[in-house]
């Protein structure tokens, strides 16, 4: 089983500081306290979680943009050393991120062509021919064509631009990749295109997704694993079936309730409710 | 009689290509007391529609439409005047970015009142009280103390409270709530959309809801309008759309849902539907009322 592990997270925490001012003490905000998961090669743990619960930050930590203030990351069964300074380039090749919103998460003033070789022009020393080679059949298997090398981020749809994203991610063959709402800014269609590209990259390349999202309708069609986070603790952690069909805590139920429902019986059980309403 | 009766609406931009028809030949209709759901991704004009029948599209915009009627009379042809008197007092907005939509440099109180006098002309105690009732109404605890308070003190559900709360001020008879939840969590979403619900039957408001999200739909309208492209696709009461929809693109929308995916991929658009529009599809049941 161990081999079979990519990811290992054991009780992480991170706290940031805010600096009070001159008459104001410090304040310290515990954003993730003490978080413990393990991810199996190949499959998708989805972390679940209102805005401020520090799913965010969980992900910044796992891909090392923020060190944890305590705690062990272990990928690929070995012990990361996140002090700064102190991360291998090998390292930061197997972790990719994807943020939410592709209007923001790519330099308007870079090529997409530029864009997708930068990663391998930092982290390799591979020629620039091979970068421009290996940039193309990237555009090609996330649904772009050698066409779009030369554009500009502006001059693609929403779609498009999370494609380019996640291609950028893929550019160094990594092994895990974390979603940070991929898709919460997409239309519906074009949501289910990205699902479904992300769906065929895992299965080519056996990639490992920690896919953090609000949207529970999403997180069930996608996840093998969930986790839900409250208040910066993991509530609620279990397969997907055992989190879906037999909630343990409260915070989870209130979720699930919450969630509108876009099936016919719901819609019958309201209609009839307001009948109800109306004639008594 | 209608409440609010557009027939063939365009709303037009130019472009450096030649004008673009952000809404194209829409008609609909909507009753008192009646929860009317206008569904589209993004660019459909479904927001546009509506900015155009508040008077909110910059000038450049071209409007053109047979007939907007509201309780019978023709919001075009009144005077700008007039037109002000109505918006925001009759018919009132609500916005999908309640922070952005409040004024930063002034308190909750100040820009709730500020309505009550303009359109009400209640004194200042009056407005003080009803404002107090009004924050109450829409459950923001303290209301004394969060009159007092900045946009920036409160959270985006609260600021959303605030929002509706001006909207509903002047008890007006149609709301138009524009992707009201879709800033907000699943948790807040929901005490959002059971506020507005709640404050529509107790009113006897009628309701548009501009959204792009099925699942809302399912839980608030009567009766639905699927847009694309500027172009009203179908009408249908909202159980008929679920249960048998008619027009490939809402049968595209409806397979697209990840709760309805069968097997190991999700159906994309595509699978249904090629992105030319069609003509509409169905009568909704106002349309001839």
């Amino acid at each position: 089983m161990t081999d079979n592990t990519m990811l290992e997270v054991r009780d992480i925490k991170r706290d940031y500081e805010l600096s009070g001012g001159l008459f104001k003490p410090k304040k310290i905000i515990h954003a993730v306290k003490g978080i413990s998961f393990k991810l199996e090669r190949g499959k998708t743990l989805a972390i679940v979680g209102e805005s401020g619960c520090g799913k965010s930050t969980l992900a910044r930590m796992i891909t090392f943009i923020d060190e944890p203030t305590a705690g062990d990351l272990l990928i690929d069964g070995k012990k990361v050393d996140t002090r700064p300074g102190r991360l291998t380039h090998e390292m930061r090749q197997k972790v990719q991120i994807v943020f939410q919103n592709p209007y923001g998460s790519l330099n308007p003033r870079q090529k997409i062509g530029d864009v997708l070789g930068e990663p391998l022009a930092i982290n390799t020393d591979i020629s620039a021919e091979e970068r421009r080679h290996r940039a193309n059949e990237m555009l090609k298997k996330v649904g772009l064509g050698p066409e779009h090398y030369n554009r500009y981020p502006h001059m693609f749809s929403g779609g498009q631009r999370q494609r380019i994203a996640i291609a950028r991610a893929l550019m160094l063959n990594p092994k895990l990749l974390v979603l940070d709402e991929p898709v919460s800014a997409l239309d519906l269609s074009v949501q289910a295109q990205v699902l479904n590209l992300l769906a065929d990259l895992q299965d080519e390349f056996n990639l490992t997704y920690v896919f953090i999202s609000h949207d529970l309708s999403v997180v069930r069609y996608i996840a093998d694993e969930v986790m839900v986070m409250y208040f910066g603790e993991a509530v609620e952690y279990g397969t997907r079936d055992e989190v879906f069909s037999d909630p343990k805590h409260e915070y989870t139920r209130t979720l699930f309730a919450a969630t509108p429902r876009a099936d016919v019986e719901t819609i019958r059980q309201r209609i009839a409710k307001k009948k109800a309403m109306a004639e008594a | 009689m209608a409440l609010l009766q557009i027939d063939n609406l365009t709303v037009e931009f130019e472009t450096a290509t030649g004008w673009f028809k952000a809404v194209d030949g829409v008609s609909l209709s909507v009753q008192n007391g009646e929860v009317l759901a206008i569904v589209g991704e993004s660019g459909s004009g479904k927001s546009v529609a509506m900015l155009a029948v508040m008077g909110l599209l910059p000038w450049t915009a071209k409007i053109t439409a047979d007939r907007m009627l509201f309780e019978g009379r023709d919001i075009q042809k009144i005077s700008p005047a007039e037109r002000r008197k109505l918006i925001g007092k009759d018919i009132a907005m609500i916005f999908q970015e309640p922070i952005a939509s409040l004024n930063p440099c002034f308190t909750v109180g100040f820009q709730i009142e500020e309505v009550l006098r303009v359109h009400l002309g209640l004194d200042r105690q009056a407005r003080r009280a009803r404002a107090i009732e009004l924050f109450k109404q829409v459950g923001l605890p303290n209301p004394e103390e969060r009159l007092g308070s900045f946009p920036h003190q409160m959270s985006g559900g609260q600021c959303q409270r605030v929002m509706i709360a001006i909207a509903i001020a002047c008890n007006p008879k149609l709301l138009i709530a524009d992707e009201p939840t879709t800033a907000l969590d699943v948790t807040i979403q929901k005490q959002i959309l059971d506020l507005i619900m709640s404050l529509q039957a107790k009113n006897g408001m009628g309701l548009i809801m501009i959204t792009h999200d099925m699942g809302v739909v399912a839980e608030t309208a009567d009766r639905v309008v699927v847009q694309y492209k500027g172009r009203k696709m179908e009408e249908a009461d909202v159980l008929s759309l679920f249960e048998n929809p008619k027009s490939n693109y809402t049968k595209a929308l409806l397979a697209a849902l990840p709760e309805n995916a069968t097997g190991d991929r999700l159906t994309t658009v595509s699978a249904f539907f090629d992105g030319t529009p069609e003509p509409a599809q169905g009568t909704g049941l106002g349309a001839n009322a």
